[in-house]
């Protein structure tokens, strides 16, 4: 084998690893996490996260717009402490809600801001003050069969 | 009576002498062993000095296992497409191929199926290239040349299992993407867009991809060094060096299913 042609059969082989590097990290996985230079933090409290993990994705209008960044449990107030980061690119108002809600039936839950009519806005740090719970599925159940329990009992 | 207990004790003395004579040789060639990585890495030098030799030895283990690495992934990635879509679309979520697919490949099967069949291809080469060297006693040649072997023969065969192991496995991955598209999409009709989208959300770079590459780098390491020492340290006869190659397949086998289970406890334990 002569040395030039072993060299190019390299060359050939180190630009294919690269190559299906540079895919797997461009079309198979996502670049755009959010870091901690272009976003800010914000902190919401929930009284229950349901199925509500880190990295989950926080939406605003269906549109992914940072992420969760940790999931705390607070002594104080026995509640649990969701610190999220968001964009720079979009600021919310002072009086923004966050909803844990699931996408589809069985899917993923996320957290959903719904931004309110404040002039201010958030800054890095700020906490949220109205905050929706994550849905459990035996309390919807267990109040419709209660609902339903009231319907049928003779008066 | 006494014969029988005089009989049994001897068994039991001759078994006690085995385990420990098996253990003493055992805690040996791993000083051995650690000695002679610690010598491959001090002779490192030459190997990126001389990159020529380095070359020459990825084109022997890196590019001849292009092969077989690109057409396992294929498939691979084909069967998972198929299996997938037969589980998912019992929940009705066959939208999510994509995701199972990407993450099976980039988290484990990328990186483990092509490390064992680097082991079986390129190891097993390795170790009966060295073990043959040494029972012809062209390594010894070389020491009476004032060439050490270790730097000459060893070192670039090292670093070049390391350099290829990733990229082998990142074209493992990315072909068994492939696979799954056109088992999935092509073939079954999932929802191309979904196919995509769902898998790029759900693959982070970080946390996915470059666990994956770190994992095969440890793997590439695991393996050529063990393929090297088996190689170094085979006997010097016929039976010598086939028995160290299938040691070789082997052991680096079962290190690299193991050091998978560590490394997997470690990057994506708190994950979920």
């Amino acid at each position: 084998m002569n040395k030039t042609v072993l060299d190019l059969w390299v060359g050939l082989f180190v630009v294919a690893g690269i190559a299906a590097l540079l895919f797997l990290a461009l079309k198979v996985g996502s670049m755009n996490t959010v870091n901690a230079t272009d976003s800010y933090e914000i902190v919401a409290r929930f009284e229950n996260i349901g199925g509500l993990k880190a990295r989950a994705p926080v939406k605003s209008a269906g549109v992914v717009i940072g992420r969760v960044d940790r999931i705390q449990f607070d002594t104080g107030v026995y509640e649990a402490k969701v610190t999220m980061r968001v964009d720079k690119r979009y600021p919310f108002p002072k009086d923004t809600s966050a909803a844990i809600l699931t996408s589809g039936l069985l899917g993923e839950q996320y957290i959903g801001l719904a931004a309110g009519g404040d002039s201010a806005m958030l800054k890095n740090g700020d906490t949220l003050k109205i905050t929706q719970d994550a849905v459990v599925l035996e309390n919807l159940i267990g109040q419709f069969l209660y609902g339903k329990a009231q319907e049928g009992s003779p008066q | 009576m006494p014969t029988i207990w005089a009989w049994g004790r001897n068994v039991l003395k001759r078994a006690l002498e085995n385990l420990g004579n098996s253990t003493v040789q055992g805690v040996w060639r791993m000083g051995f062993a650690t000695r002679f990585f610690l010598a491959v890495l001090m002779h490192s030098g030459t190997a990126f000095r001389r990159f020529g030799l380095t070359i020459r030895e990825m084109y022997f283990t890196g590019v001849l296992s292009l092969i077989i690495i690109l057409v396992s992934g294929l498939f691979v990635g084909m069967v998972l497409g198929l299996q997938g879509y037969e589980t998912l679309q019992t929940y009705g979520s066959e939208e999510a191929l994509g995701v199972l697919v990407a993450l099976s490949l980039v988290r484990e099967l990328g990186p483990v199926v092509a490390a064992l069949l680097f082991a079986s291809r390129a190891g097993s080469a390795i170790t009966a290239e060295i073990g043959l060297m040494k029972a012809t006693e062209q390594l010894s040649a070389m020491e009476m040349m004032a060439v050490d072997p270790i730097a000459r023969v060893v070192a670039p065969r090292f670093w070049a299992g390391v350099i290829s192991m990733p990229l082998l496995a990142a074209l493992f991955s990315a072909m068994g993407v492939l696979g799954g598209y056109l088992v999935g999409v092509q073939l079954i009709g999932v929802d191309e867009g979904s196919f995509w989208s769902q898998m790029q959300s759900a693959v982070d770079f970080e946390q996915d991809i470059l666990n994956g590459v770190i994992k095969s780098v440890v793997f590439g390491v695991a393996i050529t060094a063990i393929a090297l020492f088996e190689g170094y340290d085979a006997p010097p006869t016929a039976e010598g060096v086939s028995g160290a190659t299938t040691r070789t397949v082997v052991t680096s086998s079962l290190a690299v299913l193991a050091l998978d289970f560590v490394l997997t406890a470690f990057m994506f334990r708190g994950l979920n």
